[in-house]
């Protein structure tokens, strides 16, 4: 998958320095389509990283690896979720290796540094997880667009759902770096605007998981329920925590899907959670089955929501390159063509917003037997505010 | 805050403090006693980590992992000794901190290959999967509890060796002064490997301890380290009991300053630090 | 090596690089700028770790706070001049290695190496967790600052190559002014401490003050580095503060030999030059990076300007067979 050509060239460039690289410059072919998949694999997210890369690529394969007639070539960069370094690891794809789209990524800092990148450069970018609300809101652009979801969409409709259950008083925990502050100021709108009230909100930094000392706050605060924005490692670890304070037996607890996503890891102490997010397993529906079974077939593993994101990334250029007859080079029929697309998703049918959002269902989803089962919708075609974007 | 929740947040305060003395214990040998700088000693705790997580899966115990995994964590301490860290008594400070820098990427990405990145975690053994009653809403596990029963023990057993043992008094000879030891016809390349060894088994196991409560993922090592450093820091380099007083400083004014001042939670332990320096730069306790 | 030799050397090597922009190709020239920038920091470190004996593990905290603060004069005032907020930025940084340098200096050994990375950690997490910068999310820069005098505008820094000449022209300056440092009284007195402080001391040098003259000095050119860096990707985050990242520059002096301003700015070279290699040619780059650290401080003590020396003695030793 890596790009031997660009390699050489570096190679000849870094010894001397002064060799003129336009005379390497190599002849694109006329009939490939370069993808840069610009995201973690190695560190905290990797497995995120390496699952949209399986959902990437096993739809370009369903396609005998072509996008609208055109071989995908891979460029394929770690970005370590290190904002330090995003800015130039999405320069390097777009100056460098010159990709027709960007890829990436799952941490909401880089995200936003790439976005930046591919906005001033006018590279087509198809961010693949990250969700933090500027990326289709003050940050929003006609070339970057999400496969996704925004921090706000889960949790707005989890607010919804807790006030309609008539809960009245709920402390909210959380991580404060955007994800986890969007996520909680999502919930608070929605619950509030339902008549709810946010008894205390706390928050520690990321990624720190000692959550005792909170966990006794929240004993000596009686909620009627909690609202948590925690993932990967500290969603298991704090649910565990959770349990294993006796907590869950008198205060229910509530979060955006990426709280139950690593449920083998919980054990038991994730039984009964419920969650919101715009993917679930057991959705039943024939496009998920099939998507499901070819998952499992060519990687032996069970998909999960980021594997769908990496999948739907590849579906929506798909649509924006068949509008554009196939031709990378034309990026307003492409971005026209994303647009207007409905995206045939594992998750259910989408449409974008004007933001470049996904407007799609939120699931209500519970832990059953280590499995994140849909309980049903809690809102249907949910589109994000994009408060902040002038588009 | 009421009371019941303060004398909560205190049994809080004492079980991180604890688990954070087990990691810091070892990492305070090595320094004080080898004039080591291992910053790869957040690695050897996530190892231990690994170790109980592969170990429980095979053998279906915790007990009998954290049992195989401690001989195994020596071995692999004699082994770095022997084959990396003995080429480098004699040099400067700043290549051992760039060797153990190294060392962190190479066992990161070797735990990448051999494990992969998931979130794993480990069961606690069943006779301590429970949890004691404390106010009408919050208990508190027993696995918790005994973790913490653990590492007073093991700081007793500390005390004993370094106190009363052959070793122990080989350890305080060589801690201060070398050629002294050397003089005596004390086997020193074997000290220290034993020293190291016992480095490494500190730290991994208080990985292997703290896996059921912390799951296991990766780049758990790393801040670990930071925090064991600001530890050995307030203690006095080299002083096991520095170390177990500053372990337990440093997990009050994070608790506590969690919930008192959320605002500069992160900074509290370091400004505790800074506090200490001024008073004393060479640590609380150096060299007891 | 001969003077005149060292010197043709260096020419060819510093117009080699003002040809980068030759290739045409922006990612060479932001990468090669980015390697200038690395190259100023690691001269900054050299002047502690490789003159001064000080070895500072926390040295990427003032490039973070230059940064920093180009971002938050930025955010707060718009567009700045350049001829204001470059000096801004060095006298921050300069500021804050001049009070983490009163409590550090007065350790030694591991101590120090503990204390100035506990210092950095703290610096990072007042980035980290509270929201003066952002927090962990970071802030971007809108604008580059401006380098109007009244109505003349010598070079513009949004042209990708004014800024690199730039970056060019402040790495030589920076090493121009470390090397008249170097051989002043000022600094003949560092080296001193660096072989024996006591001796210095018996000799009635205050030392403490000049290692923390030193420590600042180090302190405000790491933030040149800092500020060239916030205004070249126009994005700081707390990470740029992390211990990783002072570890890397670190790692960057050895690799070149301490003690050398020359081997600072090569080790800075081959370090970004091999990430980007290894990370290019695998996913598994960490692991190549690791061994190649590991290698080095075994096999090659150092550095890259301790080569010629031993392929000298080897040939020598082999024609004296």
């Amino acid at each position: 998958m890596k790009n031997t050509t660009s390699l050489f060239r570096k190679a000849v460039v870094g010894a001397a320095l002064t060799v003129s690289a336009s005379a390497f410059s190599l002849a694109q072919a006329a009939d490939t389509v370069k993808v840069g998949l610009m995201l973690p694999y190695t560190g905290t997210f990797a497995a995120l990283g390496n699952a949209i890369t399986n959902g990437f690529k096993l739809y370009v394969e369903e396609n005998g690896g072509e996008l609208a007639g055109r071989k995908v070539e891979y460029v394929v960069v770690d970005d370590e979720s290190n904002p330090a370094r995003a800015t130039e690891v999405a320069r390097r794809l777009v100056t460098r290796d010159k990709v027709d789209v960007l890829v990436g990524t799952v941490h909401s800092g880089v995200a936003l540094a790439a976005a930046r990148v591919a906005a001033s450069t006018k590279t087509l970018m198809i961010v693949p997880n990250a969700g933090a609300n500027d990326l289709t809101g003050t940050l929003c652009s006609p070339y970057v667009f999400r496969s996704s979801f925004s921090a706000w969409q889960p949790s707005y409709a989890m607010g919804e759902e807790l006030a309609r259950r008539g809960l009245k008083n709920v402390v909210t925990l959380a991580w404060n770096y955007s994800f986890g502050t969007e996520s909680v100021a999502g919930f608070t709108e929605g619950f509030t605007q339902g008549g709810g009230t946010i008894v205390k909100d706390m928050s520690l930094p990321f990624p720190n998981v000692e959550f005792q000392p909170f966990l006794t706050e929240i004993a000596s605060l009686k909620p009627d329920a909690v609202f948590v924005f925690f993932a990967g490692a500290g969603a298991a670890k704090f649910v565990s925590d959770y349990a294993a304070a006796g907590l869950n037996t008198s205060i229910p607890l509530f979060g955006p899907g990426f709280l139950s996503e690593d449920a083998v890891a919980m054990g038991g102490a994730g039984e009964g959670l419920q969650t919101t997010l715009h993917y679930a397993e057991g959705l039943d529906t024939e496009r998920d089955n099939a998507f499901r079974t070819a998952y499992a077939a060519a990687y032996s593993a069970q998909p999960d929501v980021y594997a769908v994101q990496g999948y739907d990334a590849a579906q929506m250029y798909h649509a924006g390159l068949q509008a554009a007859s196939g031709d990378p080079s034309r990026k307003e029929d492409i971005i026209q063509g994303i647009q207007s697309a409905t995206i045939d998703s594992p998750r259910g049918s989408f449409t974008l917003s004007r933001a470049h959002n996904p407007v799609q269902n939120i699931y209500l989803r519970e832990i059953k037997d280590g499995k994140n089962v849909i309980v049903g919708v809690v809102s249907e075609s949910l589109e994000d505010p994009a408060r902040g974007c002038s588009m | 805050m009421d009371f019941a929740s303060f004398l909560i947040q205190t049994l809080n305060s004492l079980q991180y403090g604890l688990l954070l003395f087990l990691v810091a214990s070892g990492l305070t040998l090595v320094f004080g006693i080898m004039g080591i700088i291992n910053l790869a000693h957040g690695s050897f705790y996530m190892i231990g980590a690994y170790i109980a997580f592969v170990l429980t899966s095979a053998t279906g115990s915790l007990m009998l992992a954290i049992a195989l995994g401690i001989p195994l964590a020596l071995a692999i301490g004699a082994f770095l000794e022997w084959a990396l860290f003995s080429h480098l008594y004699k040099r400067d400070h700043l290549e051992q901190v760039l060797l153990t820098f190294g060392l962190i990427l190479i066992f990161e990405q070797l735990r990448s290959i051999l494990i992969g990145d998931d979130v794993h975690g480990v069961a606690i053994p069943a006779f301590l999967d429970m949890s004691i009653q404390l106010t009408e809403v919050m208990s508190y596990p027993v696995y918790r509890l005994a973790i913490s029963a653990v590492c007073i023990v093991l700081a007793i057993a500390l005390y004993y060796v370094i106190q009363r043992t052959r070793l122990g008094m080989m350890i305080r000879a060589g801690n201060d002064d070398r050629t002294m030891v050397e003089a005596l016809g004390i086997n020193i390349n074997m000290m220290y490997r034993v020293v190291f060894a016992l480095g490494v088994a500190l730290a991994a196991l208080a990985g292997m301890l703290a896996a059921p409560i912390s799951s296991v993922y990766p780049n758990m090592g790393s801040s670990v380290l930071i925090i064991s450093f600001v530890v050995v820091v307030i203690g006095g380099i080299g002083s096991v009991w520095g170390a177990l007083v500053a372990a337990l400083i440093v997990g009050f004014a994070d608790t506590f300053g969690k919930v008192l001042l959320p605002e500069i939670s992160g900074m509290i332990v370091y400004l505790v630090m800074a506090v200490v320096l001024l008073w004393r730069p060479e640590g609380i306790l150096k060299k007891a | 090596m001969n003077t005149h030799v060292s010197l043709i050397l260096k020419l060819i090597a510093v117009i080699a690089i003002a040809c980068v922009p030759l290739s045409g190709e922006s990612f060479y020239v932001e990468l090669v700028a980015k390697m200038l920038l690395m190259a100023i920091f690691a001269m900054s470190l050299d002047l502690l770790v490789g003159f001064t004996g000080l070895v500072s593990f926390g040295h990427a905290a003032y490039f973070g706070i230059a940064a920093y603060s180009v971002a938050l004069f930025s955010a707060n005032f718009g567009q700045m001049s350049l001829w204001v907020l470059l000096p801004a930025a060095i006298l921050l940084s300069a500021l804050a290695a001049l009070v983490i340098g009163f409590f550090a200096i007065r350790t030694k050994g591991i101590y120090f190496i503990m204390v100035t990375l506990a210092f950095a950690q703290m610096a990072y997490f007042v980035f980290h967790d509270t929201p003066v910068g952002g927090g962990s999310d970071g802030m971007f820069l809108d604008a580059r600052p401006s380098t109007a005098i009244g109505s003349w505008v010598p070079f513009d820094l949004d042209n990708e190559l004014h800024m690199f000449y730039f970056a060019l022209a402040m790495m030589l300056l920076v090493y121009a002014f470390l090397q008249r440092v170097l051989q002043s009284p000022f600094g003949r007195v560092l080296m001193g401490i660096k072989s024996n402080e006591h001796r210095m001391q018996s000799l009635g040098y205050y030392t403490f003050g000049y290692k923390l003259a030193a420590f600042s000095l180090a302190g405000g050119l790491g933030g040149v580095a800092g500020f060239l860096y916030a205004v070249l990707f126009g994005y700081v985050t707390p990470e740029l503060l992390s211990w990783h990242e002072s570890g890397n520059v670190l790692l960057m002096v050895i690799l070149g030999g301490m003690g050398s301003l020359v081997g600072a700015v090569m080790g800075a070279f081959v370090f970004e030059a091999m990430r980007e290699f290894f990370a290019d040619i695998t996913k598994y780059w960490q692991l190549l990076m690791g061994s190649v650290i590991v290698a080095l401080v075994l096999f090659m003590p150092g550095g890259l300007t301790a080569i010629p020396g031993r392929i000298k003695r080897a040939l020598q030793g082999g024609a004296a067979k």
